[in-house]
């Protein structure tokens, strides 16, 4: 039954696509709306941190931890399944903290507390709901979970959680997301947008400065397509980080 | 990828292994190298030993996973435990499902899949040494492997990397690079259309080191498509030869059968001939 709704609403959004239009009326370069937390359009996704006391490791012995976990949870959508971490959600979380990893974000010497104690940082990240671009809903929550992080205190071997100490980022990365539909490039594909995209292209950037990028799909890009869509995620990075600057 | 600059990795303009920046480490490849296998590759990239297997066009095993208007293609990447200096855990991990992924869907888009509809094809890369780039190697290797095993494609993928050490731009990182330089950045690409098949990148790079590694990436192209179509023409050479040694010592209607087969081979070669240029 599903499927069939796809398939004909496959054929109407590359129709509408190069056409110059998208489903809800957005412009190619446009996200929807969404507050800084969690939700882009109808995705929603909530990112939890946890801190806990952990031995670092053994070629970074005064660094703290980072580790990023994401669970498509079945509750999200009807194709995703119960079940050990998939392809799909081992690349989402791999992806986000590749970017959060590379832009230095997390203060992670900070994070030392005694020789052979640190602080482990554990991201988890929950689909709520999918309505397409889980990469970018997941980065932003990921971003915004660990900006408004806070460390509890460790004393006499014992961590104490009421007395937190907040631990900003150091600097925030902004990941946009495109796809390839026909010969055009869309941003923040919803889900049915992506069901008919052909390539997927992740960017992580700061200012001035790329940290990371995904591309996925069995489609291709040129390379004259994968400079400008660097461009676009600058561009983009502001709006990206005005829905940040509220927390 | 650390950015950890504690350790220089340019000494007196040349990398730790003598190299410049602009120069790939030696390749070496050679196809059919397998008994049971549709199609094979043994490649030596540096230090790096890959073994790639094609298995496929076969029945689609579940069969749920048939798509009854074109192959399945299916791709599965691995570092043998014993591959790098500390032993690793024998299985796939998070990397590598990840690293498969990206391979598959770059395979995708080279392998005409409705020509075998109902059927999968099983791409397999080992890598036995990894020193650096173990990705990009692999997807060379599997590149001849696939076209070893006859399967249609419009292009044969090159892989390569690129990267940033010590501030500078670099190809073809090797292991210390890749750990201590501040930037590494896999690619395939489809060396006919020039498109970008497989791409990630992690680390720290302006839009112009960007620019300039994509560029430098590019430059090497021709380089590594010439070691897979060398491989390819020798493994055809072998195989031509090894037929017109069998009919040689058979009936008259083998010798006919003899002149079918070399004439089919020597297209085989100008058609390769004309693909290198």
């Amino acid at each position: 039954m599903v499927m069939v709704i796809d398939e004909l609403k496959k054929d109407a959004i590359r129709e509408l696509i190069k056409n110059g239009k998208r489903d809800d009326e957005r412009g190619f370069d446009d996200y929807r709306e969404g507050s800084a937390d969690v939700r882009i359009g109808k995705s929603r996704v909530i990112a939890g941190v946890k801190l806990e006391v952990v031995e670092p490791f053994p070629d970074r012995p005064n660094e703290g931890t980072l580790t990023v976990n994401a669970d498509l949870l079945p509750t999200a959508h009807e194709t995703f399944e119960e079940g050990p971490p998939n392809e799909e959600s081992i690349e989402l979380a791999r992806v986000v903290d590749r970017g959060i990893r590379a832009a230095e974000a997390v203060d992670l010497k900070s994070l030392f507390i005694e020789e052979g104690k640190v602080w482990g940082v554990f991201v988890d990240i929950y689909t709520i709901d999918h309505d397409g671009n889980l990469l970018d809903t997941a980065a932003l929550a990921t971003v915004a979970a660990l900006h408004t992080m806070k460390i509890p205190e460790y004393r006499d071997g014992k961590v104490i959680r009421e007395n937190l100490t907040p631990k900003p980022l150091l600097t925030i990365p902004t990941q946009c997301t495109f796809v390839k539909i026909g010969k055009e490039i869309i941003i923040d594909p919803t889900y049915a947008e992506e069901l008919v995209a052909d390539a997927r292209i992740t960017y992580c950037v700061g200012d001035n400065m790329l940290y990371a990028i995904q591309k996925a799909g069995s489609g291709s890009f040129s390379k004259e397509e994968v400079i400008s869509l660097l461009d676009k995620s600058f561009e983009k990075r502001k709006y990206l980080l005005s829905l940040l600057n509220k927390l | 990828m650390g950015g950890n600059s504690d350790m220089p990795l340019i000494v007196n303009g040349k990398r730790l292994d003598g190299r410049r920046l602009d120069e790939l480490r030696p390749i070496t490849i050679e196809a059919g190298v397998l008994n049971r296998a549709t199609g094979s590759a043994y490649l030596t990239w540096g230090k790096n030993k890959v073994l790639a297997a094609v298995y496929g066009p076969r029945e689609v095993f579940p069969k749920h996973e048939t798509n009854l208007y074109g192959s399945i293609v299916r791709c599965r990447y691995m570092m043998a435990p014993f591959s790098t200096e500390e032993h690793g855990r024998a299985g796939p991990n998070r990397r590598s499902r990840e690293i498969s992924k990206v391979m598959r869907e770059a395979f995708e888009n080279v392998i005409i899949k409705e020509v075998y509809p109902k059927t999968a094809i099983d791409i397999y890369v080992d890598i036995l040494e990894g020193q650096g780039s173990t990705r990009v190697a692999g997807l060379t290797a599997a590149a001849v492997a696939l076209a070893n095993a006859g399967i249609p494609m419009r292009d044969i993928p090159i892989g390569i990397s690129v990267g940033k050490i010590d501030n500078q731009i670099a190809v073809d990182m090797m292991r210390e690079e890749d750990n201590f330089g501040q930037a590494d950045m896999p690619l395939a690409i489809t060396p006919l259309s020039g498109e970008i098949i497989l791409l990630q990148m992690d680390g720290k790079m302006t839009r112009e080191e960007f620019i300039y590694a994509l560029d430098l990436a590019y430059s090497k192209v021709n380089e590594i498509r010439e070691k897979q179509i060398n491989a390819l023409r020798e493994f055809f050479k072998k195989s031509s030869a090894a037929v017109e040694e069998e009919n040689g010592e058979g009936s008259n209607l083998n010798g006919i059968e003899q002149e079918g087969e070399t004439q089919d081979s020597s297209q085989e070669t100008n058609t390769l001939d004309s693909i290198s240029e």
